[in-house]
């Protein structure tokens, strides 16, 4: 489903974010990309989405190579895939409801069925009875869970999450770290990115380091 | 197509939530756009006035004819004779220096004076209507009656109206450019509005973008904005012109009844209204394509 092969992201003035990377990622897979912060785990995350473009290689995601993808049709490939960022992205001046109904406005969802759909995601994560408030009446880890509910709305083959669980306590982590396995154990790809993956004990490692590879499998869970 | 009505109906609502959020900011835009083209609005509705007043005033050009003080009766009966034959004349009427002196000393408050005067100052005379109403066949019909046997003035009287006229149509030129220039005014406030919503909404164009809008989609509701701005000025032009002319009717009928003229204000045509609408929506469209085409053009997430 996503295959890297000898990926390099150079920025100017020539710092290499990634350098040759290659890994293959199956549908239905639970990968986990380890590192430091600086490793280069959001900036691999940036180009599967297109939102970066690699300097060198290929990214290739359902077979479409992300390097030469025409700049309309990089919509189409975001409708498909599911993002939580690090800093969640919420917007603060919509209630909950409407932070999770955006992607499927976007998609041009009929209202009723996206209503519905908002709702079921938002129950997934807990979040249901709260529908009508607005974000800034969340916690962190609740916040996370939001963004998690608006990720998966459009019910995406593949999640991509960038630090997910960063700045939240060890009990809030590990049940934001839950709902990614239920997503992964039906069927969804889930890549994420994180400082610790540990939590994600059942999930593939690949770990990073000043943007490459440097360990995989049980060498990297090691 | 059902999906794409669906996103421009969500857009006109987000476009109006953005215009209704910020209610001051709205009301000064709409007033700044309702002035600035209320200016030729007005200006068109006044001159579409005159020139229909005046179209009354000349609907039936005529050529005034005094005889020489001391001519006798008998010289003008000789001259009505004459026009009777004349081909370029539809019909003379006599009025003669009695009926003169009886409606001056009726009509105009100078009675006393008229009566202390030794005899009838003014001379039998003729209202003419000519067979060609064309200017130089006026002028052509004037200068055979000239030389008519005692015939002191031959005066056209649509020459002034015809001069009045030139001067609306030169009236209605500045309208136009005027028009044109408060047109650019409209455009350079929307653009200048769509700047600034495009800035306080950077997040959700970010986020719209990272979740698959396309450009369209984010382009829309500004497009919305900027054109319901420019329609909501329009309409507000038209209030301002509509209350004008509420204003100015009464002094201008009671002008008007002065110079026994039979005209009250008419206020600005329906066609005209539509056409101010339509403009004004118009250019709040061009105002928006011009400040994203500046303003998002180099977003690429």
């Amino acid at each position: 489903m996503i295959r890297f092969d000898r990926v390099s992201k150079r920025y100017p003035p020539g710092i290499d974010a990634l350098a040759d990377i290659s890994f293959e990622a199956a549908t239905g897979e639970l990968l986990a990309i380890g590192g430091h912060s600086g490793a280069g785990k959001s900036t691999l995350l940036k180009l599967i989405a297109a939102i970066e473009r690699p300097t060198g290689g290929a990214v290739l995601v359902n077979g479409q190579n992300i390097g030469s993808l025409a700049r309309g049709a990089i919509p189409w490939l975001r409708r498909n895939i599911g993002l939580v960022f690090q800093d969640q992205k919420l917007l603060f001046d919509r209630s909950i409801f409407d932070n999770v109904m955006l992607p499927l406005a976007i998609a041009g969802f009929p209202p009723k069925e996206a209503a519905r759909r908002v709702r079921a995601a938002l129950d997934k994560v807990g979040l249901l009875p709260r529908e009508k408030a607005m974000p800034i009446a969340l916690s962190g880890g609740e916040q996370q869970r939001l963004a998690i509910a608006r990720a998966v709305v459009g019910r995406p083959g593949l999640l991509l999450a960038d630090e997910p669980t960063a700045h939240l306590d060890a009990d809030t982590a590990r049940d934001v770290a839950a709902i990614f396995r239920e997503f992964h154990q039906v069927g969804v790809t889930v890549i994420v990115a994180t400082y610790d993956d540990r939590l994600f004990p059942d999930a593939r490692k690949i770990r990073l380091d000043h943007g490459r590879i440097v360990a995989t499998g049980a060498e990297a869970a090691a | 197509m059902i999906a794409w009505l669906r996103q421009h109906r969500d857009a006109v609502a987000l476009a109006l939530r953005r215009l209704t959020g910020a209610p001051l900011n709205t009301l000064l835009s709409l007033l700044a756009i309702g002035v600035a083209l209320a200016l030729p609005a007005g200006g068109q509705m006044l001159f579409a006035n005159a020139q229909s007043a005046l179209r009354g005033l000349a609907a039936t050009p005529q050529i005034s004819l005094f005889m020489a003080v001391d001519a006798e009766r008998k010289s003008a009966l000789d001259v009505e004779a004459r026009l009777r034959r004349m081909d370029g004349v539809a019909n003379a009427k006599l009025v003669t220096r009695e009926e003169t002196l009886t409606r001056m000393k009726a009509g105009q408050g100078v009675g006393e004076v008229l009566d202390a005067l030794p005899k009838n100052p003014f001379p039998d005379a003729f209202v003419i209507t000519p067979r060609d109403e064309r200017p130089e066949a006026m002028e052509r019909l004037a200068a055979e009656l000239r030389k008519l046997p005692r015939v002191e003035h031959v005066q056209l009287d649509s020459a002034w109206v015809q001069r009045l006229d030139a001067l609306l149509r030169l009236g209605r030129t500045a309208v136009v450019l005027l028009a044109l220039l408060l047109g650019v005014g409209l455009v350079a406030i929307t653009f200048n509005s769509i700047r600034l919503q495009v800035l306080t909404s950077r997040a959700e164009i970010e986020v719209s973008r990272l979740l698959g809008a396309t450009d369209a989609f984010i382009r829309r509701p500004f497009y919305w904005f900027g054109t319901l701005q420019g329609l909501l000025g329009g309409a507000t032009a038209w209030l301002i012109v509509l209350g004008a002319t509420a204003w100015l009717r009464g002094p201008i009928g009671e002008l008007a009844s002065l110079y026994r003229l039979d005209f009250a204000l008419a206020p600005l045509a329906a066609g005209d209204a539509v056409m101010l609408l339509a403009l004004s929506a118009a250019l709040g469209w061009a105002g928006a394509a011009l400040s994203l085409r500046g303003t998002l053009a180099g977003d690429s997430a």
